[in-house]
């Protein structure tokens, strides 16, 4: 993973190399390549491992000084993503907040809020989940039904969320909620910070099929947040949500992509150990998807190129989620087939390996931040202006 | 970093693009499809006159404009785009390249500046019956008596090989492959056997009418030996994952084009009361194309800027995965064009077919995906 950002960003790069090299030992090095966006795995670890990135200063990179940021600009992160996944570091515990919610509040949040807020998650003293999906609104998110109404300086929440990662860790999360009552739609919702420290918001951690804690439930009975933390206008959730849903789209797809070259890395070893280069079949799938790994950085290096020159980016941008998901599935497939019977035995206490993890992982890959059937409505009607698809007014 | 355009290559893309739109349409196609010759010369003198297109990415002291690789990648996107019908690939992307490849200075000199304006046509002549695009598929064997080379034997599938002016054959001598300059209209070398004819030149009936391919019969033909004698295969190498390279943008152009058919006729399209691309069935397919396209994209770009960037060792992997990749796309995207026009897409007079004849015979020109694999794989030392 060797770039050529050019001389100008060549200081900063070393200073993230060598910053790395010295703090990633011990239990943070046994943890090289642990985790992803939803995966729970040495947790304790990986928060540790966070706090000492943020002792290094190295979380926000880009957020306003002020707030406990860098004020650096998209360079610096990328160099700095580029840097991280080179190391294999573990995968960082609080990207849900680091990615999704601060540049939210950044963006759209009051002074008060940034003040509070940002400095305490660049800190990882803070941790958040993400309050969206509920049992009747997935991909359909306009139909959210928990309601929060004012009552004197605080919103009462009622509802139901779910999905929620990390939701059992978390201190805060970001609810949308419906908070004019009767409303319909998009329309009538905003974005609540809510404290999950209280009696009416009961966190139940629901099991994946990979056999994990890494999300829950959230229930809401006469929950209480303060009249001031809603994010944008009372009334515009919606805006707010779409915000963060087009990040989580976009940029929090590099850092998770730059993992997958190591995995090839990984399948290739193997296929050398095990012979199956010479198996003409497994040999074509292993090009295939060494092909497939080249062509997402290519892709990734394309969006980049765009943004850093100050252009929009182009379709690609938006059918690389669709392209990775697909493709990393295809490879846990082919590294499950590689590594045959024994692949299919765990440790006790169903205790996966790498591999086996990310393989069983790549399955939610194509269903959360927006399921591939809802990619590929977005590809058709946003980039190519099909008709819309029916759907309620 | 680069793998994005500057706003002068941006500009070079409209020009073509304008161009192409104006002169190489429709009808024009159809035209040059059903002709022999299968070019318009007063398009090409225009391309070469006007544009400069053909020396392009030739040095400037062999009479072309010196720019680079990333600025034929253009052209060639945007030829596909059109189904541009001429022998531009074959002379710029094969036969200069070949040229230029080769280092022979007084060769590069004397050849070079007629491929540059476009008053002389190139092309490589490689294959031979068994269509093979590696080493062990040139079996032709040029003679030396004093010091004049002639050559005897077949070539075909030549790309354009019906009407290049000067033909770059891959020929063994005792020494390994060499690489020799013909010229089409070339005298057979006096005594170099009884009926001796030079050169003799015959079109191929071909499935794709959009591109031509000829047999060329070489009877004692007198050759200019291009470079040492014995030293071509890298150099022939070079070119073909230089050509693979151009020809995947070429693909790309194409596949772009077959799109946004689709695409325009699933809006217009009305069935069961919607337009057919409000059904999910036609949308998902349409939106997987374009994934598969922008994916294809990143390999032909990326491919173009391992060779602005003069990396020999990332070359050949970047060709094989450019070839591969935009292969299969185009294919893939040209055969979608004409299901989701349904009946009409399946007739002579709707431009689908044309593109996918495009597709498939673009798909085995430079060896197929199945060889490119392979030569992936070998260069990724699997
Ligand atoms: C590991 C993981 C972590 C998650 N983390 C969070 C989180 O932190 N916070 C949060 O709020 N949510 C989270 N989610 C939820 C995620 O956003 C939703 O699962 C996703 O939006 C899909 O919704 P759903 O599960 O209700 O499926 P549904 O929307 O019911 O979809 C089921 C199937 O129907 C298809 N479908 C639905 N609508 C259409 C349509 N219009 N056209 C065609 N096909 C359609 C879908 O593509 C899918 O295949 C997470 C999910 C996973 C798997």
């Amino acid at each position: 993973m060797e770039l050529d950002f050019g001389s100008a960003v060549a200081d900063f790069r070393d200073e993230v190399r060598t910053w790395l090299d010295e703090h990633l030992v011990g239990e943070f090095a046994e943890h090289r390549g642990v985790g992803g966006p939803t995966d729970g795995e040495a947790w304790d670890i990986r928060l540790a491992w966070d706090r000492e990135l943020a002792s290094g200063g190295w979380l926000g990179i880009g957020w306003p000084k002020e707030y406990g940021g860098r004020g650096l600009g998209l360079l610096e992160e990328i160099v700095f993503e580029y840097e991280y996944a080179r190391s294999g570091a573990p995968y960082r515990a609080t990207g849900n907040a680091l990615d999704l919610l601060g540049p939210m509040l950044v963006a759209m949040g009051s002074e008060a809020q940034k003040q509070r807020f940002l400095p305490r998650i660049l800190a990882v003293e803070e941790l958040w989940g993400q309050g969206f999906s509920e049992p009747g609104a997935g991909s359909d998110l306009a139909s959210v039904r928990t309601r929060a109404e004012l009552d004197g300086d605080a919103w009462v929440i009622n509802g139901q969320k779910v999905w929620t990662t990390f939701g059992m860790h978390a201190h805060w999360l970001y609810v949308l909620a419906r908070t004019e009552p009767g409303s319909r739609r998009h329309k009538g919702l905003s974005m609540l910070l809510v404290p999950t420290d209280q009696p009416g918001v009961e966190i139940r951690p629901i099991r994946s099929l990979a056999g994990q804690d890494e999300f829950a439930e959230v229930f809401f009975t006469d929950a209480r947040t303060s009249v001031d933390l809603v994010v944008g206008e009372v009334g515009q959730g919606w805006r707010t949500a779409m915000g963060t849903l087009g990040i989580e789209r976009g940029s929090t797809l590099l850092p998770l992509q730059l993992t997958f070259e190591r995995e090839m890395d990984a399948l290739l070893r193997q296929a050398r150990e095990q012979g199956a280069l010479t198996d003409p079949m497994l040999r074509r799938r292993i090009l295939d998807a060494w092909m497939s790994v080249r062509i997402m950085r290519t892709t990734n290096l394309r969006t980049v190129a765009e943004l850093l020159g100050g252009r929009t980016p182009g379709a690609q941008a938006t059918t690389a989620k669709l392209y990775a998901s697909t493709n990393h599935q295809r490879m846990g497939h082919l590294a499950m087939e590689i590594a045959g019977a024994a692949g299919q035995l765990v440790q006790d206490g169903y205790g996966l390996d790498t591999r086996q993890r990310s393989f069983l992982i790549s399955l939610a890959e194509t269903i959360y931040g927006g399921a591939s059937e809802i990619q590929r409505n977005i590809i058709g009607e946003q980039v190519l202006g099909l008709p819309k698809d029916p759907r309620p007014a | 970093m680069e793998l994005t355009f500057t706003d002068e290559q941006e500009e070079l893309r409209k020009t073509v693009r304008a161009f192409f739109a104006r002169h190489a349409t429709e009808a024009d196609v159809r035209r040059l499809a059903a002709d022999d010759l299968g070019h318009d010369p007063a398009v090409w003198r225009r391309m070469g006159e006007e544009l400069g297109l053909q020396g392009l990415a030739v040095p400037e002291e062999y009479g072309g404009a010196g720019f680079g690789y990333v600025e034929l990648g253009i052209v060639c996107e945007e030829a596909g785009r059109a189904l541009l019908c001429g022998p531009y690939f074959a002379s710029v992307a094969l036969g200069a390249e070949a040229l230029i490849r080769a280092g022979d200075d007084q060769a590069a000199r004397d050849l070079l500046p007629g491929i540059s304006v476009g008053t002389t046509i190139a092309t490589l002549a490689l294959t031979e019956d068994e269509g093979r695009w590696d080493e062990a598929g040139v079996r032709m064997a040029a003679t030396l008596s004093g010091d004049t080379w002639t050559l005897t034997g077949t070539k075909t599938y030549v790309p354009d090989g019906h009407i290049a002016d000067l033909l770059l054959v891959a020929a063994r001598t005792d020494t390994g492959i060499s690489l020799f300059a013909v010229e089409a209209e070339a005298e057979a070398e006096a005594g170099a056997g009884a009926g001796a004819g030079g050169v003799t030149r015959t079109l191929l009936p071909a499935l794709d009418q959009t591109r031509r391919q000829a047999r060329v019969d070489f009877d004692g033909a007198r050759a200019r030996l291009i470079g040492r004698e014995g030293a071509a295969w890298p150099v022939i190498e070079g070119t073909l994952a230089t050509a693979a390279i151009l020809l995947a943008a070429e693909q790309v152009g194409g596949a772009s084009a077959a799109l946004d058919a689709a695409v325009e006729y699933a809006k217009v399209r009305v069935q069961y009361g919607r337009a057919i691309g409000s059904f999910q069935g036609v949308k998902h397919r349409c939106a997987d194309m374009l994934t598969a396209i922008e994916s294809a994209r990143s390999a032909a770009y990326g491919g173009l800027w391992a060779l602005a960037s003069g990396n020999a060792a990332e070359l050949g992997v970047a060709a094989a995965l450019a070839k591969v990749s935009c292969s299969e796309t185009f294919t893939e995207v040209a055969g979608g064009n004409i299901q989701v026009h349904g009946a009409i897409g399946f007739t002579w007079e709707h431009p689908a077919h044309l593109y996918f004849k495009r597709a498939k015979s673009s798909e085995v020109l430079l060896g197929t995906p199945a060889y490119h694999r392979e030569l992936l794989a070998a260069g990724l030392g699997f």
